[in-house]
């Protein structure tokens, strides 16, 4: 019975996806291995980082910890499906214009929590904000500027 | 990770089935945010796997003042942080959830899994037995339930036949004299408790008196650890500090906790001590608040 592979049908970045997959592959290992969306990062592999956090269904989650077979009919958004074209989203363009990036290997995770969030509660506390991202992980603890960049992005999208 | 089969049933009837079928090699799995990590690790290797998290009718929160509280095995951490039914009808459990784990561990992970896992240092079976919960289990032969105290066996052991299913959380109305708590010792929020505590304080409404009391405690034995002869101190009586710590210190002296990187076996001790009193000082003042 083992190693068989079973039909995947779910929306990834806005476009419908249809393949087959082991039961046992992680959703990670789908995105980077197997569709080659290297941006969801690999971190702990043991739900301790958060840099490999996905949108699903509009919520953040964890790839390393979820079996792509999960996600059967579901809405998958990673880092690659976040801004609009060459336009970048309001959270993107106020990291980078913040300056909250320190080395990069949280920031795509850092986005996915935001992004959730935003979709969630547009007008989050500073609060809300640190709860958003409390699973997230920077090494280099450049936190409060991934902070104050969420509060600026909020702001963008309600057009202040 | 090693490689298992895999089925979605999409009723609970036909959960139970497969897992029949399967005769004891198979695994729930959920939201597996406990037990994938374990599965990497190889430390559980199921053959196969029944995945419920497409199960129907099993995702729901809801209160009756007779009935108390239900909650459907799928639903989510993050649904009972939210949700304004336990946020009215029992606080303490939003309360909980807030420091269980991160946010995108609650956005998948489900009650149902969580109290299945019987991890003596998860938070939600200790608050549940403080409650005086029960759970609803599903099997070949029908329905049954057993008290949320009863479930646990030993480390990652519970009471669940291979062919069944748990469906249900059922948690009787908090009667209006009574404060429950729930804290434990983190060095970071959302950290598993090194020591928990779950406390449920029921008062005389006259005298003012503790009429009953619920303590247990977690990751201190390989169970969730029911503090009974804590609280036999308290019973009776008018509680103060000195009554607490004499409580504490029983407790501290019966438990059996691990000894790791988080904390020794001493340390948990006497952090059993200081939960077990800060915990159900909370329920005494929760209590007298809503007198």
């Amino acid at each position: 019975m083992k190693e068989e592979l079973r039909d995947l049908r779910f929306t990834l970045n806005g476009r419908e996806v249809e393949l087959k997959v082991k039961p046992k592959t992680l959703l990670l290992e789908l995105l980077r291995e197997d569709l080659k969306l290297t941006g969801t990062r690999t971190g702990c592999e043991v739900s301790a980082c958060g840099a490999c956090t996905v949108n699903i269904d509009g919520k953040a989650a964890r790839a390393c910890s979820i079996l792509a077979v999960q996600v059967h009919g579901r809405e998958v958004v990673t880092i690659e499906g976040v801004a609009d074209g060459e336009k970048l989203h309001p959270i993107q363009e106020a990291m980078v214009n913040h300056g909250a990036i320190e080395c990069g290997f949280c920031t795509s995770g850092m986005v996915m929590s935001a992004r959730a969030l935003l979709l969630e509660n547009r007008r989050p506390s500073r609060e809300e904000i640190k709860k958003a991202i409390q699973g997230n992980l920077c090494a280099d603890s450049g936190y409060m500027k991934y902070v104050e960049a969420i509060e600026m992005a909020a702001k963008a999208m309600q057009g202040k | 990770m090693k490689d298992f089969s895999y089925a979605a049933p999409k009723t609970v009837k036909e959960a139970i089935s497969v897992l029949a079928k399967v005769k004891g090699d198979g695994k729930i799995m959920c939201g597996g945010q406990s037990m994938l990590v374990l599965m990497k690790q190889n430390m559980l290797t199921p053959e196969h796997v029944v995945d419920i998290k497409g199960v129907s009718g099993l995702n729901y929160i809801r209160y009756s003042e007779k009935e108390g509280l239900r909650i459907g095995a799928l639903a989510t951490h993050s649904a009972i942080e939210k949700s304004p039914i336990i946020k009215k009808n029992c606080p303490v459990l939003a309360e909980m959830e807030d420091n269980l784990a991160v946010v995108q561990t609650r956005n998948w992970g489900t009650i149902g899994g969580n109290v299945c896992h019987g991890d003596p240092a998860a938070d939600p079976p200790s608050v549940f037995i403080a409650l005086n919960a029960k759970y609803k289990i599903m099997g070949p032969h029908g329905e049954r339930l057993v008290a949320a105290e009863d479930f646990y066996k030993d480390y990652l052991e519970v009471d669940l036949e291979p062919d069944e299913l748990l469906c249900e959380v059922q948690v009787p109305t908090v009667p209006a004299n009574a404060g429950v708590a729930h804290d434990k010792l983190m060095a970071q929020k959302g950290d598993m408790g090194i020591v928990g505590a779950a406390a449920m304080v029921t008062l005389h409404p006259s005298t003012g008196a503790c009429e009953d009391v619920r303590i247990v405690l977690t990751n201190v034995a390989s169970t969730p650890f029911r503090a009974r002869n804590s609280e036999k101190v308290l019973i009776g009586k008018v509680i103060d500090e000195k009554l607490l710590e004499e409580a504490g210190k029983i407790a501290s002296e019966e438990v059996n906790p691990p000894s790791d990187v988080h904390g020794s076996e001493d340390y948990r001790r006497d952090m059993a001590r200081v939960f077990l009193k800060r915990v159900t000082a909370k329920a005494l003042e929760k209590a007298k608040q809503k007198k």
